[in-house]
C-alpha cells in the first residue's frame, strides 16, 4: 500500500541545516496497523507529514496504492489528501463550530458529494463509531473520547485508502485511549491500513507493527503480538 | 456553481456567525457608509428637484429687456439720453431675431418706485402696482388663475376692456372673506374694472408680488395715456436655442432701432432666467458630485474595516483552515470561502444601509415639508443604487483578496502545528 524508498527531509534553522530524515525505506501492505515510534526529534511526525501530503520530502520517492506521489501543488496535494488519506490529530481538531455530522460530512463536502449522501454517509459513521445520538451536538459539548471518535469518523468518511493518526491517545486518558484503540483496531480489522505515531509502549502493543525511528533513520522494525485493547477495558 | 450552492452559503453563514458581535459591527461600518452615500445624493437630488420646482413657472429660456439711459453718444445724439420701448420695437424684434418663440410687451404703474395705483372697493381702499399685458405672457410665465376665473384675453385687448385680474393679497384685503370677488367691480384710479380672476402667487425669483393687478394693455394705455410706452419686454426662446445668444441679438436690434451705439452697454439692459438657472443647477449637480465622491469613500473605508476584520478572523482560524486543507480543500476552495464572506458581508451591509437610508430620506421630506426650502421628492436613481453596489461587490472582492490570499498563503502544516 505504501512504498517509501530512500526519502530525505532537512528543514532550514536559522544558517543550519537540520537533516531530520536521513533515508527512509519502508513498505506497508494494505490491512496493517503499523506503530510509528521514537523520541521526540526522531523524525517520526515528519515522516507521517509526508505521508499525510502535508509536507513534501527533499529526496526520495513515495508511492501509495501503486499511484506515485510526486509534484504536488497544492491542489493536487489537497485532492489527494481528500482522496487517499485520514488524517486523526492529537488534539482532535474538529471545527468547534459545527455539530459532530457536519464535521463528519466535511470531508464529503470537499469531494462534492451531495446534500443527502453525505449526512446519510455521516450519520453511517457515526453510528460505527457509537456517536450516532450525539450528531447535532457541537464539539464542546462532547468529552475529549468522544471528540476522537468523532475525528475518526471523520477520517473514515471519505471512505481513504489510509488512516494517519498523530498521537491520537495523546490528549485522553488511558481508558478512554484503550477504547479509541480499540475502535482503531476494529476498523483495522475490516481491512483498513493504519499508521499510528506514538510515543506510548502500551498503544504501540496494540498494532500490529512497530517501526522505531531514531535521529531519522529506522532502527528497529519489527512485528508484534496485538494486545487485543479490549482485554483492559 | 460555488455561488449558487446551498453548502456554499451554509459555509459562509456557519463562519460569519462564529463571532457575531465583530461581524455586526464590521457590516455597520459599511453600512454607514452607504447609508450616507444614499442620504446624500437623494438630498441633492431633492434640492435639485426643489430648485427645479421654483423654475417651473416660468419658461428656463426666457430673458427680459429695458431701456435705460445711454452712457455713449451716438448719432449725433449725446450721452445721458432716455430710451423708450415702443410696441413697434416687438414686430422688428420677431422678424429680425428668429429664435424668439413668445414676445410680450409690458408695463406697469408703481413696482419700480413709481406711483401705485390707487384701488377701491366699497369702503376698502389699497395701492398697488398695476401691469398692463399681453395674454402671451402666460405662455412665458405660467399664470396661476384660481378656478372660477380667467387671465386677459384677446378679446380684451381688442376692445379695451376694463377688466382685471388681482392678486392674491389684494383680494385678501379688498374683499370679504366670504364675497366672491369675480364680477366684481374695482375702482382703480377712479375707472371702474370688472375682476375675471385672482392669480395665485408664485415667487419666481421675479419683482412681482402677490397684491399685483393685471389689466389688459390696450385698456392700460388708454387709462395712463401711454401711447406706445412699453415697459419692458418678456421674452421665451425656442427650446432649442441658445438664450445668450437671444439676449445679444436682442439688445444688437433694439439698440439698432434705437440709435444707440453698439458699445452702449447700459443703454440697454436685461435679465436672462436660462443663465441663472443653469447656474442654480451647476451648484446641485456640484452637490449630486460632491455626495457622490463623500459616499464613495465612506463606503471604501467601510470595506477596508470588512478586510482588516476578515485578515483577523482569518488569522484566527488558521487552524481550522488547516484542518480543511488536510480534509482536502483545495487552495481556491479556501480562496473562494473567504471572498465570498467578504462580498456577503458587504452586499448585506449594502442592503441594508440603502433601506435605512431610504428611510432617512423619507424622514427628511416629511420633516421638510411646508417650510419654505427648495426641497422636494428627494431620490436615488436606480442606476446610482446598483452602481453602488456593484462597486461595493468589487471592492468585497477585491478587499477579500488579501485575507484570502493569507488564508492559503500558509502551509497546511504549519497551520496544524498552530496551538
Amino acid at each position: 500500500m505504501i512504498e517509501i524508498k530512500d526519502l530525505h527531509k532537512s528543514y532550514k534553522i536559522g544558517k543550519n541545516l537540520l537533516h531530520v530524515l536521513k533515508g527512509i525505506n519502508i513498505n506497508i501492505e494494505e490491512g496493517e496497523l503499523v506503530a510509528i515510534m521514537g523520541s521526540s526529534g526522531s523524525g517520526k511526525s515528519t515522516l507521517l507529514n509526508i505521508l499525510g501530503m502535508l509536507d513534501v520530502a527533499d529526496k526520495g520517492s513515495y508511492m501509495l496504492d501503486n499511484f506515485p506521489i510526486k509534484d504536488l501543488d497544492e491542489t493536487k496535494a489537497a485532492k489527494y489528501r481528500n482522496k487517499f488519506l485520514g488524517f486523526i490529530f492529537q488534539s482532535f481538531n474538529l471545527i468547534n463550530y459545527k455539530t459532530a455530522l457536519e464535521n463528519v460530512a466535511l470531508p464529503l463536502y470537499y469531494q462534492k458529494v451531495g446534500r443527502a449522501e453525505r449526512t446519510e454517509k455521516a450519520m453511517q459513521y457515526l453510528a460505527k463509531v457509537g456517536l450516532e445520538d450525539w450528531s447535532s451536538h457541537l464539539p464542546s459539548e462532547l468529552s475529549g473520547g468522544q471528540k476522537q471518535r468523532i475525528a475518526i469518523a471523520r477520517a473514515l468518511a471519505a471512505q481513504p485508502k489510509v488512516l494517519l493518526a498523530d498521537e491520537p491517545t495523546g490528549a485522553l486518558d488511558s481508558t478512554t485511549s484503550y477504547e479509541v484503540m480499540q475502535l482503531i483496531q476494529d476498523i483495522n480489522d475490516e481491512g483498513k491500513t493504519i499508521l499510528v505515531v506514538t510515543h506510548e509502549d502500551d498503544i504501540a502493543q496494540m498494532c500490529k507493527r512497530i517501526v522505531l525511528l531514531k535521529d531519522g533513520v529506522i532502527i528497529d522494525d519489527k512485528k508484534v503480538n496485538q494486545v487485543r485493547a479490549s482485554d483492559h477495558v | 456553481m460555488l455561488i449558487l450552492s446551498r453548502d456554499t452559503w451554509q459555509e459562509i453563514f456557519g463562519s460569519i456567525q462564529k463571532n457575531k458581535a465583530r461581524t455586526i459591527i464590521t457590516v455597520i461600518g459599511v453600512l454607514w457608509g452607504i447609508f450616507i452615500y444614499i442620504v446624500l445624493s437623494g438630498a441633492a437630488k431633492g434640492l435639485d428637484n426643489g430648485f427645479e420646482e421654483r423654475f417651473e413657472n416660468i419658461a428656463m429660456n426666457s430673458m427680459f429687456a429695458w431701456a435705460q439711459t445711454t452712457s455713449v453718444p451716438y448719432a449725433g445724439f449725446k450721452t445721458g439720453r432716455p430710451i423708450q420701448l415702443k410696441l413697434g420695437d416687438v414686430r422688428t424684434l420677431v422678424s429680425r431675431v428668429p429664435e424668439i418663440e413668445f414676445i410680450a410687451p409690458r408695463i406697469v404703474k408703481g413696482a419700480f418706485g413709481g406711483e401705485s395705483g390707487g384701488v377701491i372697493y366699497g369702503q376698502r381702499t389699497g395701492y398697488y402696482s398695476i401691469y398692463g399685458d399681453f395674454p402671451v405672457l402666460s405662455k412665458i410665465a405660467a399664470q396661476k388663475i384660481y378656478i372660477g376665473g380667467r387671465f386677459v384675453n384677446e378679446g380684451d385687448i381688442k376692445e379695451h376692456r376694463k377688466v382685471c385680474v388681482i392678486g392674491e393679497r389684494t383680494r385678501k384685503e379688498l374683499f370679504a372673506k366670504d364675497t366672491d370677488p369675480i364680477g366684481e367691480f374695482i375702482r382703480i384710479d377712479n375707472v371702474f374694472f370688472k375682476v375675471i380672476g385672482v392669480k395665485k402667487f408664485e415667487d419666481g425669483g421675479g419683482f412681482g408680488d402677490d397684491g399685483d393687478i393685471t389689466i389688459p394693455f390696450s385698456t392700460y394705455r388708454k387709462l395712463y395715456n401711454t401711447g406706445d410706452d412699453v415697459g419692458w419686454l418678456a421674452i421665451a426662446a425656442y427650446d432649442d436655442a441658445d438664450v445668450m445668444k437671444v439676449e445679444q441679438d436682442v439688445k444688437k436690434v433694439l439698440k439698432k432701432i434705437h440709435q444707440i451705439s453698439p458699445e452702449d452697454d447700459r443703454a440697454i439692459g436685461s435679465f436672462n432666467l436660462g443663465e441663472i438657472f443653469t447656474k442654480i443647477s451647476g451648484f446641485a449637480k456640484g452637490l449630486t458630485f460632491l455626495s457622490l465622491v463623500v459616499g464613495i469613500a465612506t463606503i471604501l473605508a467601510g470595506v477596508i474595516g470588512i478586510g482588516n476584520i476578515l485578515l483577523i478572523s482569518v488569522k484566527e482560524r488558521t487552524k481550522e483552515l488547516g484542518v480543511r486543507r488536510a480534509l482536502g480543500a483545495t487552495p481556491s476552495e479556501v480562496r473562494g470561502q473567504i471572498i465570498l464572506e467578504s462580498v456577503f458581508l458587504t452586499m448585506i451591509a449594502g442592503v441594508f444601509g440603502i433601506i435605512l437610508g431610504s428611510f432617512a430620506l423619507k424622514g427628511i421630506s416629511i420633516a421638510s415639508e411646508g417650510a419654505d426650502i427648495p426641497y422636494t421628492n428627494p431620490t436615488v436613481p436606480i442606476p446610482f443604487v446598483l452602481g453602488a453596489l456593484f462597486t461595493m461587490v468589487i471592492l468585497g472582492t477585491l478587499i477579500g483578496l488579501i485575507p484570502a490570499q493569507r488564508a492559503v498563503s500558509i502551509k497546511p502544516i504549519d497551520a496544524l502545528r498552530e496551538e
